[in-house]
């Protein structure tokens, strides 16, 4: 079997290729927080957050949270100005990237409390400032605002 | 809150050092499964949420035991720099306008 793609490495090349000069600078941590779930499993209410859209988007439009109700999901999402191997696959099945059907079983059968109100959507931000101090606080606050427990994270 | 990621990109969310993460090693897009197979994207979301209870220390990390196809050519592929992308790829950075 093959080795896991290096991608810092192959989009630094890609990049490089295309005449940018300065590198990304992908985030590191030194300290990682590690929080412990307060309850049970079978008493967590658990959100997710995606990176993929709701819409079809430009690249250049502003990218803002949105959150959808998990009752009630779009059929499904978009992530047009994200990078994705679009030869390799497809977003056309949302439960590849969203799981809604498995998230919902285990939801039902008592693996997880529940669901909470609304899953959300964060389309990637190149700017690690905007990611820290806007999206994040955002999602921070519609999470617990829907008294979620544990939250999903579900990068494409 | 406690998290859990599940995605495809293992040098990129090892390098940023989440607390818990499941590595699926698939083309970017598809990191619950792949599209159609509902018992693949159960038990991959059934790992994940097992994390939250199994990991113990910040940095887990643990791979889903699917291979995404026979054919491993995606590897190569994706985002691949040849020299005669060069002249192509040099247009589409001056169309985006670069630093």
């Amino acid at each position: 079997m093959g080795e896991p793609v290096r991608y810092m490495e192959r989009s630094r090349r890609y990049y490089e290729a295309q005449g940018f000069e300065r590198p990304y600078v992908w985030v590191h941590h030194e300290e990682v927080p590690f929080t412990v779930p307060e309850k049970p499993m079978a008493d967590c209410t658990l959100a997710v957050i995606t990176t993929a859209s709701l819409n079809v988007r430009d690249a250049a439009e502003p990218r803002a949270v949105a959150s959808f109700e998990s009752v009630d999901p779009p059929p499904r999402l978009f992530a047009s100005d994200l990078s994705w191997d679009r030869q390799a696959t497809h977003m056309d099945d949302i439960n590849a990237y969203l799981p809604i059907e498995a998230l919902r079983e285990f939801a039902a059968s008592g693996r997880i409390g529940g669901l909470a109100r609304r899953f959300h959507c964060a389309a990637t931000e190149f700017s690690t400032r905007r990611t820290l101090q806007s999206d994040t606080p955002e999602l921070l606050a519609r999470c617990r605002d829907d008294r979620a427990d544990i939250a999903l994270l579900l990068p494409l | 809150m406690a998290t859990v990621i599940i995605g495809s990109a293992l040098d990129i969310v090892e390098h940023c050092g989440v607390p818990r993460f499941l590595f699926t090693d698939f083309p970017l897009g598809n990191p619950c499964g792949r599209p159609g197979e509902r018992a693949m994207q159960h038990d991959i979301v059934r790992r994940g949420l097992e994390l939250f209870e199994t990991a113990e220390r910040p940095r887990t990390t643990r791979r889903a035991p699917y291979r995404w196809s026979a054919d491993e050519s995606w590897r190569e592929r994706y985002m691949e720099v040849r020299e005669a992308d060069l002249p192509r790829l040099r247009r589409g950075g001056q169309t985006r306008g670069g630093d």
